[in-house]
């Protein structure tokens, strides 16, 4: 359903912008029909630019995102608002997606206003109540109600639903859960699963793995705007090839059991400059002389892609 | 000897009347303590932190004692807790990567700090570098500007900063939640390594990531809407709570291995009441699946073993 290929972002830094930053390098993964794929990585890894390239809120510096075929980045006029229509984005703050003197239910009226104008407003009002009511929420309690009225968990939930009205495809999530309450992120995230019954693909962008694990098929880990590892959940999680991905998973606090007495290697300041070797080396503890060069993803099972000149050998 | 807190009372002053974020709250911590404060947002649980250190409007106290080493602090007193603040009892704040003069290097910093407290700081300096090196930040940080630190070394030099007097109390805000995966991990293992060097006796952590606790914490007490509902050893709480409330949220956290294919995890319907008019009894009533008519008092909170405290009436007869 939706493709990228080689999809690279480069932002100008520095006071004149002559400096490059290589926030997303060469990415290139898929998202099949009815599927949840995660996109895991710490903060600076280059994954809500990715999201916001998919909904074409920032240019693509190089490669290419093809969306059924149809190229996202050339989308312009018309054609864009019809792309609009299938892929929506739902961000991680709620508070601050609506605007604090109009009431939380006007963003179901400007859908209205703007696709839907032939739709007459009582029609209109029933489709509104019968998504709230999808999205698990009381229309009657909800509804004509001011943003900060409501809880965070019914902001997003908002959200989610005026994506729907829009009988969308594609839905972008960007760290929807993590400004939620533990009682009701789950509500959220079993809400997205259901979703995925409807017919919804979802590319659901987190830096929570256990979050990840539980919702998801796929998951693609991202270092530093490179795909580290790639493939189906469990394989990641059981079989952990990549040493980014080891250390992130020995470093997930759980419930089951206690860390282990391992130094964690963290993150230095990120660097500004375009590395040519794995962007992983100066932390990674197998690092050897052929990290110099940037690895290729390889697949070392089916479907699982590990860009590691280490995991690529035969293990020793 | 600790930190003995005696049915303390906070309210919010608000122009629409008083908020009750705080109610009779009663606990104690051992001296070497470090027990984690856990609860939704808008429990309490930064209020309890912070009414313990700086109590300022539009927090209001309203009753209740605290107890440090055996001594009373005057914590509805803003000046005369300042002989209190930092020496014996001190705070690294939410988001502490904001908590660096930004135009200020950090050794001048810390400098003006201690001056502010009267105390030399050529005399604590190869301290503060022995804990530079705990904390595994090269010693010129000192004179380096907060922008050029990351996330995790800022949330470190803040942590140095902080237990510098060796406090009797540390109160950890948030600390780990703005940091990723790995850094957090760092952070919470070096607070751990703080209480053992002593850096400072006992220790409140302030989160509502309840997994960070079970791998750090030696006790958990969880609040909500304001009242302390459970308070025992982390191992007590993570896998036999009493309460239904931490019943309900520890059975709402996703966990590696589980799959919402596999087995599908609830949350807690409903939501916290608003606490500017809260209910009568306990607050949890409205969303709890064993309510019943006498949750309209308020529940004692009972020690039901040893170490076990528990504010619920279906436990209450338990004791």
């Amino acid at each position: 359903m939706l493709k990228l290929d080689k999809v690279t972002k480069i932002y100008r830094v520095g006071t004149f912008g002559g400096k490059e930053l290589h926030a997303v390098s060469e990415v290139s993964f898929e998202v099949r029909d009815r599927e949840v794929v995660s996109l895991i990585g710490e903060s600076g890894s280059g994954k809500s630019t990715i999201g916001k390239m998919i909904l074409h809120l920032v240019s693509i510096s190089d490669g290419s995102i093809l969306l059924d075929d149809l190229d996202v980045a050339a989308l312009k006029g018309e054609a864009l608002k019809e792309y609009y229509r299938k892929v929506q984005g739902v961000f991680q703050d709620p508070f601050s997606s609506y605007n604090p003197i109009f009431k939380a239910d006007r963003i179901f009226q400007t859908i209205h206003d703007e696709f839907y104008p032939d739709v007459s407003a009582g029609e209109w009002s029933a489709k509104v109540e019968r998504t709230l009511k999808d999205v698990g929420l009381n229309p009657e309690h909800v509804l004509d109600k001011f943003p900060h009225q409501l809880s965070g968990g019914q902001l997003q939930r908002f959200l989610i639903a005026r994506a729907l009205l829009l009988d969308i495809k594609f839905l972008v999530a960007d760290e929807i859960i993590s400004m939620l309450d533990a009682s009701t992120r789950i509500d959220v995230l079993n809400l997205l699963a259901g979703l995925k019954e409807l017919g919804l693909s979802i590319l659901f962008i987190t830096h929570d793995l256990s979050l990840a694990n539980y919702i998801s098929e796929r998951a693609v880990i991202l270092y530093r705007g490179c795909v580290a590892e790639m493939g189906a959940t469990e394989k990641i999680f059981t079989n952990p090839r990549h040493p980014y991905t080891q250390m992130l998973i020995a470093s997930v606090p759980r419930l089951d059991r206690k860390w282990e007495a391992q130094a964690s290697v963290e993150s230095k300041c990120a660097p500004t400059g375009y590395a040519s070797g794995c962007v992983y080396y100066d932390r990674c503890p197998l690092a050897f002389g052929k990290c110099k060069r940037r690895p290729i993803p390889l697949e070392i099972e089916p479907g699982h892609f590990v860009a590691c000149w280490k995991a690529a050998e035969p293990p020793v | 000897m600790g930190l003995q807190v005696e049915n303390l009372t906070i309210y919010y002053q608000t122009l629409s009347g008083d908020v009750r974020a705080l109610e009779n709250a009663t606990f104690s911590l051992e001296g070497g303590e470090i027990m984690g404060l856990a609860g939704e947002s808008g429990c309490g649980k930064t209020t309890l932190g912070h009414s313990l250190i700086f109590l300022a409007p539009p927090m209001k106290y309203v009753g209740g004692r605290v107890l440090l080493d055996g001594e009373e602090l005057p914590i509805q007193d803003m000046e005369k807790m300042n002989e209190f603040r930092f020496r014996d009892i001190s705070i690294i704040p939410q988001y502490a990567m904001n908590a660096l003069n930004p135009i200020r290097k950090i050794g001048r910093m810390t400098e003006e700090l201690l001056q502010a407290k009267k105390v030399d700081f050529k005399a604590v300096l190869p301290e503060l570098k022995r804990r530079l090196d705990l904390v595994k930040l090269p010693h010129d940080v000192l004179d380096l500007y907060p922008i050029e630190l990351s996330g995790g070394m800022k949330q470190r030099m803040v942590m140095v900063v902080s237990t510098l007097l060796d406090p009797s109390l540390l109160i950890a805000d948030e600390i780990t939640s703005a940091l990723d995966v790995a850094s957090q991990k760092a952070v919470a293992e070096m607070l751990v390594e703080f209480r053992d060097q002593d850096c400072c006796k006992s220790a409140i952590v302030i989160t509502h990531d309840i997994s960070i606790l079970y791998q750090i914490a030696d006790s958990i007490m969880i609040m909500y809407a304001g009242q302390v509902a459970e308070k025992a050893s982390t191992r007590t709480i993570i896998h036999s709570p009493r309460h239904p409330y931490t019943k309900l949220l520890i059975s709402s956290l996703p966990e590696i291995g589980v799959k919402y294919s596999e087995r599908q995890l609830t949350g807690i319907p409903g939501k916290p009441p608003l606490l500017l008019d809260p209910p009568p009894g306990c607050r949890f009533r409205d969303r709890c699946p064993i309510a019943f008519d006498k949750c309209l008092e308020v529940p004692p909170f009972v020690e039901i073993e040893k170490g076990h405290f528990v504010a619920c009436w279906k436990e209450a007869g338990n004791a």
